[in-house]
This record gives C-alpha cells, structure tokens and sequence, in this order.
C-alpha cells in the first residue's frame, strides 16, 4: 500500500535516554512521517517485530540472554541495523560491571538473600551474561551512531542517509559520551 | 642551536625548509601540514609514546613517529595516506581497548582530547574486543584524583612535573599492559612527599585519567596555555 520505509527501534540495556533524543526531533519526525513509518518500537503498539524492516535502531548494550537473542531477531528481519548510543557502541554504563564479580556485583546491590535482604531476583528478569557486549559483539552492525544520548541531528542524518539510499560509511561521528 | 642550518625536505609534496634540531612533526606545523598528535605537548620534551603522530618515509618501511624523527637533507614524507590512517585508528583502537574509557562519566566528557581524537580519526567503534582490565583509582590527595582507568600512558605528566615543575613526583612503572603511572615509590599520591600540589599534571593530561576532586562528569576543563609560556620566558633567563 506504501513505499514507505519501514523503520524499528529496539531497547535492550540501555535507559532510554536514546529514545528520547529519537522524539528530540520533534516536527522533523512529522516531516519524517510522511516517508517512513515506524513499524516496531517502545514508542508504538506493536508486540511482534515484524519481518521486512528496513532500518532498525537499537538502543542498549547486551546484557542478558534475552537480549542477544532479540538482538539476533532483529538482525534477522532487518535489512539494516543501526548501533545507537554508547551502550549500544561501547557497552558504556552497563559495561562498567566487565571488570568486576557479578555475583559479588548482584550481592552488593541486592543484599545476601537470608540476611533480612531479598537478594538478586530470580524471577521475571533474565539472567546476566558473565560480560555486557557491544551490539557488534553479538550482531553484525551496519551503522555506529554513538553519543550519551547521541543528538537528534545523528537520528536525522541517519535516516534521511537510508531514505535517500546513500552509503552509510560516510557518515560523520558527532560525538561520544 | 647547532649553527642553524638549513636542510630541505618535501612533506607531503611540498618543499620545506628546517633547521637540522627541528622535528617533522615542527616542520609540518610550520608549513600548516596537520599531523595528528596526542602524546605530544609543546613545551615539553617529545617522547614518541602514543604513535599517533606517525608517518611515512620514502626508503623507510616503517612508519616513523613525526615528533621525534629529525628532518635530513632530501627526506620525503607523506603525512596522510589510507595505510597511515588505518594504523592511527589501529593504534587508538588498541589504547581504547586496553583501558576503560567511558565517557558519559568522565568528568572531561566533551572537553577530552582522546574524545576528540577518536571523532578526528573516524573510530566509531572497536574492532577489537576491549580487555576490561581492573585498574586502581587514587583518590588519596586533598586536591586531585587519579583514575588510573583512562589513563593511556602519554607521560605528559611524568614529563610536566620532571622537566617543568622539577619535582619528578610521577613515573611509569611495569610493563606492557601492567604499565601504570606511580606518584614517587608507589606510595599513595596524598603520600607522596615529592608533590608540591601544582597541578601541573592535571592540567596537562589528555583525558580525565588525571582531575581536580569534586568535577561531576562534563564539568573539567584542561588548561595548559601556560606551558610555553614558561618554557619560552625560562630560555630567555
């Protein structure tokens, strides 16, 4: 019915602050609108991620088992997948606990479950990997958009470069941190 | 001063000439050829520590560091290539890699030259898989802190406070990737008898490896204006 391009976004360990910068583009995304349609995102309705995305944009580092594996869904439905925001790029926050125990970490933070504390919960909440990786660890990434969050200006870059068909390489980093 | 002759050379090209004293990265600067540099600082003495600076000699199959390779007679250098380019970025991938450089919260986030140079350079990401590694953080003097994590071994502080500030409070211990900055005998900085509190070497470091206590993340900006200038009016005492 359209040939609008299909866009997602994904979050997986992250804080959403990327999302934000997302809508940070305000009017341009009514602008937008009118060319792309946003087929999956925290910011629809939508349970399933669909097949034939054609830009998808996650957010987050991968931290549990159940982030790789919606991280390998959407590589597998998404003609193109975008690292966004240094979590994404880096592991940045999330990945500060690399370098340290994380039962010692779940312990620290939770308690020791006995000693009046609940300790680390065991259900509803995935398991953490032994490390938190950057997407590309995981995934094969087209695209790097870093930055804590990465600015709006990077979002609109990026997608007026895939509306148009342009080569993505040539994107210029904005910034990190 | 060795008599100040002349020597010519082509960099990138274009004929220049230099005193036998200067350096290539100097020339270049000279003449406006950019060469990126991260350990380098003017007013200090150049170490070729980080390679960031490095370049091609005809005749040569390596690539030498800018900052410490002397100009000769005939020498041609090219500063910019695809393979020059893919080595810088190779070796500020390995600095990244080999320390934990989180820049949402360090306290130089925007105002970082490591930052600027990894935006310079065109690394967005790392092909290599970081280490993680656990480093220490010193946070034992009054006024500054040491946060050994975004350290990348530029010695410019080793440097300052030796040639500068003549207190030789720093040095680099260990090697490889046990290398680590001490402040005297590997005592504690608060403990260090040498140190002098100038500051000096948080002024003068690349990153927030090295800052001034109760900076929230964004918040330290570096100063080192003063450096050539108290070089230039110490040579002419």
């Amino acid at each position: 019915m359209t040939n609008k391009k299909r866009i997602a976004t994904c979050w997986l360990d992250g804080c959403s602050g990327c999302h934000m910068s997302f809508l940070d583009m305000d009017e341009l995304l009514l602008e937008l609108g009118d060319r792309l349609e946003l087929v999956y995102s925290p910011l629809v309705d939508r349970k399933e991620f669909p097949d034939g995305v054609d830009l998808a944009l996650l957010e987050g580092a991968v931290s549990t088992r159940d982030d790789a594996a919606k991280a390998r869904l959407v590589r597998s439905r998404s003609r193109l997948v975008a690292a966004v925001g240094d979590c994404a790029v880096t592991g940045n926050v999330p990945g500060m606990r690399n370098r340290l125990d994380n039962g010692e970490l779940l312990e620290l933070v939770y308690g020791r479950p006995g000693d009046d504390q609940p300790g680390p919960p065991t259900v509803d909440v995935p398991p953490l990997l032994p490390q938190c990786l950057p997407l590309h660890r995981e995934i094969e990434v087209d695209v790097f958009l870093p930055g804590c969050p990465p600015p709006a200006s990077g979002f609109v870059r990026l997608l007026e470069a895939v509306l148009e068909g342009r080569d993505l390489t040539e994107l210029p980093t904005l910034k990190f941190g | 001063m060795s008599g100040g002759r002349v020597i010519t050379l082509t960099i990138d090209d274009r004929d220049c000439g230099a005193r036998e004293e200067q350096t290539i990265l100097e020339v270049a600067r000279e003449n406006g050829i950019f060469i990126p540099t991260l350990c380098h600082l003017g007013g200090l003495h150049p170490v070729g520590a980080c390679r960031i600076c490095i370049v091609d000699v005809e005749g040569i199959a390596r690539p030498q560091p800018a900052c410490v390779t002397r100009p000769v007679e005939g020498m041609r250098v090219a500063t910019d290539s695809p393979g020059l380019r893919r080595q810088r970025r190779l070796i500020l991938e390995l600095m990244l890699a080999e320390g934990n450089h989180v820049c949402s919260v360090c306290v130089v986030n925007g105002h970082c030259e490591l930052q600027e140079l990894a935006l310079q350079l065109g690394v967005d990401h790392l092909e290599l898989p970081a280490l993680y590694p656990r480093r220490e953080v010193d946070a034992s003097h009054p006024r500054f802190s040491l946060d050994r994590n975004r350290c990348v071994l530029c010695t410019r502080c080793v440097r300052v406070c030796s040639e500068i500030e003549g207190a030789h409070t720093w040095d680099v211990m260990g090697r490889g990737l046990a290398s680590t900055v001490i402040s005297d005998l590997n005592q504690p900085w608060g403990e260090a008898e040498s140190c002098t509190t100038c500051g000096k070497c948080v002024q003068v470091c690349p990153t927030g490896a090295l800052f001034d206590k109760g900076k929230a993340p964004g918040e330290m900006r570096k100063r080192h204006s003063f450096l050539p200038l108290l070089t230039a009016m110490r040579e002419e005492e």
